[in-house]
């Protein structure tokens, strides 16, 4: 592996710019994973995903393998998917319920907080084997801890708090479940699953980059606009349509009423944009309606009041999450390779919500998210085309200085851009990682041992 | 309505085979907008994101199009600005093994079973899957009330889909 030494790491990124390396060479990517995916919290999954006692989830940190679990002591527990025996990959399911779980290869079977239950053969091993080593089992992530329901782990024994970690964008978070009349939220309506062949860092970038749609969207804005309203829809075309138009707002729109906010470590959101009244969801939807009484009578008139007028759109927590409240949105990025990232995109419930809200979100996520969507699938090609570009060898720098000169400082720590085009949001990502990558974030040297 | 005038009106199984030759045709030749127009006024097109999925509305799906979306759809695809068709793909499907599942009055639900090679830009996918057609009878021709596409894969990665199956 090339030696990136904290001085050569410090030379990629540049107040204005960041060296195209960052997006291009496998040792860069193998360093992320090792000092960003398996040291920082990253986020794993939801508590809805493993109610009961025995629930699994199976899932990734970076491109570890790992099981979200519920174990009979009611506690969510993450344990590497991998038989303590021969290496094997034990649970083979994405999700499901288990009293236990059992190796294919030779019967090894696991508590579902990973410690050993069951080793075949257990006489023929004498002393050589000691079940109460918790290295002989599917081993525990360190340390896992849930806020407000969203299960964060890390692979490294010691570090910042998870509080410490999230700081001001944990109300990004509080705005998800907030927006429950009944104070909870679930996963349904199943996950689109989409690849592209480019760096995983652009995914990221591109869901705080509120100067792209205009261009990358012109073929789906073009066609919504012309579109004759008085054809037949069932509702989600209208909310399709509705939103690909929104996408082609004018500059002036995005200079003048949507701004941006970045905290440490990485985090960022989007926010003033899509206020409830010009959503689909609006006040003269009947089903908006419900829901707002609803909201009411559960929280009373004062809070529903505030949790309406928190108008963020898309929050990223780096490294791997991006979410969006207003259409309960929730994407999850999965690193494979230096060139090769996949997102798993999931809708929350609001519980306590008019069922039929629920068919906005679906709607939504089918023309944002979707891997079939009118949008979505422009983003798709300018990342493949994004990580074709980057193998030229003409512009060895990236720019990333829009707005730079404009940026302010915001309370809660944070820094905000004159407005949503302000690329504050790319400066603000590289320096955390250049902080994690060369270990001078306060608290994580002592993880790096 | 006697079963007379449902024998006259119900489309029989050649003529079903030829209409969904006829459509992929269509679909091969990206003639979209008279692809389009083989869809009745109040139609859907629908390609599920999960085996066996029971409606559009409670669950994400791959394309759920609504007439009005379908309509959107097909415009953006006759763009000449659109990144993800730059360049074109190239396509040819088969549709096999036509079977009639119901005949209410007028119409027909038709189970047909696809394969799709979509070939881009040095990348050829394979699709693969049924085809759930109801047909229904409008001014003499046959109309598409709804489409629904089963991919054997529909729950896996996928890069961006574009092209309708």
């Amino acid at each position: 592996m090339p030696d990136y030494s904290t001085q050569s790491l410090a030379r990629l990124v540049q107040p204005d710019r960041v060296h195209r390396n960052l997006y291009t060479d496998p040792a860069i990517f193998a360093l992320e994973m090792e000092r960003i995916f398996e040291r920082i919290w990253i986020y794993v999954g939801h508590e809805s995903q493993v109610r009961n006692p025995g629930d699994f989830f199976a899932t990734r940190i970076g491109t570890k393998p790992v099981v979200m679990s519920r174990h009979s002591d009611g506690r969510v527990y993450v344990v590497h998917n991998q038989c303590a025996h021969r290496g094997v990959q034990v649970v083979a399911e994405d999700s499901g319920n288990a009293q236990e779980f059992r190796c294919c290869y030779h019967g090894w079977s696991y508590h579902t907080d990973g410690r050993i239950k069951n080793i075949p053969l257990r006489h023929a091993y004498g002393a050589r084997v000691d079940v109460n080593d918790p290295k002989l089992a599917m081993v525990q992530v360190p340390r896992v801890q849930s806020y407000r329901g969203f299960v964060f782990a890390s692979l490294a024994p010691t570090g910042p708090s998870l509080e410490d970690f999230l700081g001001h964008i944990a109300t990004s978070l509080d705005d998800m479940v907030d927006r429950a009349p009944d104070g909870e939220i679930e996963i349904a309506g199943g996950v689109f699953k989409h690849g592209y062949d480019g760096n995983w860092k652009l995914y990221l970038e591109n869901l705080l980059d509120a100067a792209h749609p205009l261009f990358v969207h012109q073929s789906s804005i073009e066609a919504a606009k012309v579109q004759d309203d008085a054809v037949a829809s069932d509702g989600s075309g209208e909310i399709a349509i509705r939103q690909m138009r929104q996408n082609g707002a004018s500059y002036g729109f995005w200079e003048s009423q949507v701004g941006i906010w970045t905290y440490p470590n990485g985090h960022a959101f989007l926010g003033d944009y899509h206020d409830d009244a010009k959503l689909v969801a609006a006040m003269k939807d009947p089903n908006f309606r419900d829901y707002i009484e609803a909201l009411e009578a559960k929280k009373g008139k004062a809070e529903a009041q505030r949790i309406l007028e928190v108008r963020r759109w898309n929050t990223n927590i780096y490294p791997n999450v991006s979410f969006m409240s207003q259409f309960q949105q929730f994407r999850v990025v999965h690193p494979i390779s230096v060139d090769r990232t996949v997102v798993y995109t999931y809708n929350f419930r609001l519980k306590g919500a008019p069922e039929r809200m629920f068919r906005n979100t679906i709607a939504f996520a089918n023309v944002v998210n979707g891997t079939g969507s009118l949008v979505l699938t422009d983003d798709l090609e300018t990342y493949g085309r994004v990580g074709v570009g980057l193998a030229s060898a003409g512009a060895e720098w990236l720019n990333i200085a829009r707005g730079a000169d404009t940026d302010k400082p915001d309370a809660h720590n944070g820094r905000r851009g004159k407005n949503s085009t302000s690329e504050i949001y790319l400066r603000n990502m590289y320096e955390a990682w250049l902080q994690y990558m060369t270990g001078t974030k306060p608290g994580l040297a002592a993880a790096a041992e | 309505m006697s079963a007379a005038v449902n024998a006259a009106t119900a489309p029989d199984l050649r003529e079903i085979e030829a209409f969904l030759t006829h459509e992929a045709a269509l679909l091969d030749e990206a003639r979209y907008e008279d692809w389009l127009s083989l869809f009745a006024a109040d139609a859907w097109y629908w390609v599920p994101s999960q085996p066996g999925q029971r409606d559009p509305f409670e669950t994400v799906s791959l394309m759920y199009d609504d007439r009005r979306l379908l309509e959107t759809r097909v415009r953006r695809l006759m763009q000449g600005l659109l990144h993800a068709q730059n360049p074109r793909s190239a396509a040819t499907r088969q549709v096999t093994n036509a079977a009639i599942l119901e005949t209410p009055p007028g119409a027909a639900v038709v189970r047909s079973k696809f394969a799709m090679v979509e070939y881009r830009r040095n990348a050829q996918r394979i699709f693969a899957g049924s085809y759930i057609h109801r047909l229904v009878r409008a001014g003499g021709a046959l109309k598409i009330a709804s489409k629904r596409v089963n991919l054997v894969n529909c729950d896996a990665e996928h890069g961006g889909l574009v092209v309708p199956f």
